[in-house]
């Protein structure tokens, strides 16, 4: 965000980009109603662990690896994290562990392999990725197309200037990725226009993660759930977690860089904390849901410190 | 005033009409609770979203909208963006045809009313505007273009509408406009805002 770091003192060679790696922090909040997704990574657990481990500020940026990770030489070194979907990493060829902050040196190699769970990790380098940022954030907009492209080969990204000492905490054990979430939901906005036999399927069936899923949000395959009015719905703001449902029946669930509008009802909303989950589920992951009262979800939320 | 809740975070505020949508949406942003991070308009709702860490942020706001005071509905408006359009685009004499119009009589429908700006949204800038004259209500294309060029202006049924920036999209496109809605380097960088008035012009 403003008044990170943009001396850029390090830098990164990319020289292999992975399926697709690219610049996050925590989007751009506030802009919703000139039509700027929030954005940002799309697993902020995750993505908050890294820059924890390395002690960077809540708001730097990382990288955002999706299924199957870059090659990157630290030309300057330092410390590095690397969290959220397992990943085979290494670096120089040996082993590099996950969810631990580690010392890297000028020139060394971090190859981050395929994800074999989970769909994203987080790379936190100490000092943040310092591109320019747009709109407040260096993050990437892959709905909108605002900052960074993508990590393509032979890209060189600057690195800010890394505070003197070491990180507090060094070690972050986390638990694996779970193979069929339960995600919590509140009812509404729009469940009113809907049958009861919708609202018991969608709590009743185990949701396919369809491939065409993306950082917008995750199409899931299932049985169709029926509205109880056919009514167009004038278009209306839209939430991080919303379950949309389409004219076809089958719900897309918002992920961070979703729309700020849309013209389908959302027959329930995900609760933030286990929008993780969602985030690190891959194409044919199976999703369950449950309504939970909303001070439910708040109190989780508020626990979670998310 | 219907409040729904819209997850844990957020809060779908529903009014009357889209003019009350507006003065909401003002009313609030005096207000400038430290809490919120998002008032989202649209057509009938104000969606107002709410940072986590900030508990009872929705439950305050809740408790304060119906005695809330809203700002007069000029108050709201400004003054109207003018947009200068060259009215060439490849679909203005279909346009014409199907409306059983001359393209000069589309021009000066499109270019006679006053136009509100409902809300912003599909892509950043991208204006929603009420206020078409209904003869010039046409049906999408068939088949969406794959590239639309920024600046052009379309209609697609009650709607019409300018692209910010290229995309695809199946909206009969009837001219063209040089003014850059949306540019990150501006601040703000949206031309327009939420309960804006517009106006089409001739491009001289």
């Amino acid at each position: 965000m403003t008044g990170g770091p943009v001396g850029g003192r390090g830098s990164i060679l990319v020289r292999q980009p992975g399926l697709l790696t690219t610049v996050q922090d925590l989007g751009r909040p506030g802009l919703a109603h000139l039509g700027v997704p929030t954005g940002g990574a799309v697993d902020r657990r995750a993505f908050a662990l890294a820059n924890r481990l390395v002690g960077n500020p809540a708001g730097a940026a990382a990288l955002e690896i999706t299924v199957a990770g870059p090659e990157l030489e630290l030309e300057t070194g330092g410390w590095v994290a690397l969290t959220g979907g397992r990943a085979e990493a290494t670096l120089d060829g040996r082993p590099f562990p996950m969810d631990v902050a580690v010392r890297t040196s000028a020139g060394q190699v971090l190859a981050v392999g395929q994800l074999t769970s989970g769909l994203r990790a987080y790379l936190a380098m100490r000092g943040g990725i310092a591109v320019d940022p747009v709109l407040g954030s260096r993050a990437t907009d892959t709905l909108a197309g605002l900052g960074p492209p993508p990590l393509a080969s032979g890209a060189r990204l600057p690195v800010g200037d890394q505070a003197p000492g070491d990180p507090f905490q060094q070690v972050a054990p986390t638990p694996g990725v779970d193979p069929e979430p339960l995600l919590r939901a509140v009812r509404g906005p729009r469940d009113d226009l809907f049958t009861d036999d919708a609202l018991a399927t969608l709590i009743a069936t185990a949701w396919t993660v369809s491939s065409d899923s993306d950082r917008t949000g995750i199409r899931l395959e299932g049985p169709a759930l029926e509205r109880r009015h056919q009514v167009e719905l004038a278009s209306e703001g839209m939430a991080e977690g919303s379950l949309q449902v389409p004219p076809d029946g089958h719900p897309i669930l918002f992920l961070a860089n979703h729309p700020t509008t849309g013209g389908y009802p959302v027959i329930a909303v995900v609760a933030g904390p286990d929008l993780p989950l969602a985030a690190q589920s891959r194409p044919g992951t199976r999703l369950r849901f449950r309504f939970v009262p909303v001070e439910a979800a708040r109190d989780a939320a508020a626990g979670a410190g998310a | 005033m219907n409040l729904r809740p819209a997850g844990e975070r957020a809060l779908l505020v529903e009014v009357d009409d889209l003019e009350t949508v507006h003065r909401l949406h003002a009313a609030l942003r005096t207000l400038d609770h430290p809490g919120v991070t998002e008032l989202v308009p649209g057509y009938r709702t104000l969606l107002v979203v709410a940072d986590p860490t900030h508990a009872g942020t929705l439950d305050e706001l809740a408790a304060a909208l119906p005695t809330l005071e809203l700002p007069p509905a000029e108050a709201v408006a400004g003054d109207p963006v003018e947009i200068p359009v060259r009215y060439d685009g490849e679909d203005l004499d279909e346009v014409a045809h199907l409306t059983g119009l001359d393209a000069g009589e589309v021009v000066r429908r499109h270019t006679a009313p006053e136009y509100t700006v409902a809300f912003l949204g599909f892509s950043p800038g991208f204006p929603y505007l009420v206020g078409l004259d209904p003869a010039l209500e046409v049906p999408r294309r068939d088949t969406p273009r794959t590239s639309i060029p920024a600046g052009s202006v379309g209609l697609a049924g009650t709607q019409t509408g300018i692209y910010p920036s290229a995309s695809p999209g199946g909206w009969r496109l009837i001219g063209r406009t040089e003014v850059t809605l949306f540019d990150p380097a501006r601040d703000p960088p949206a031309l327009l805002a939420p309960g804006g008035r517009l106006r089409f012009t001739v491009a001289g």
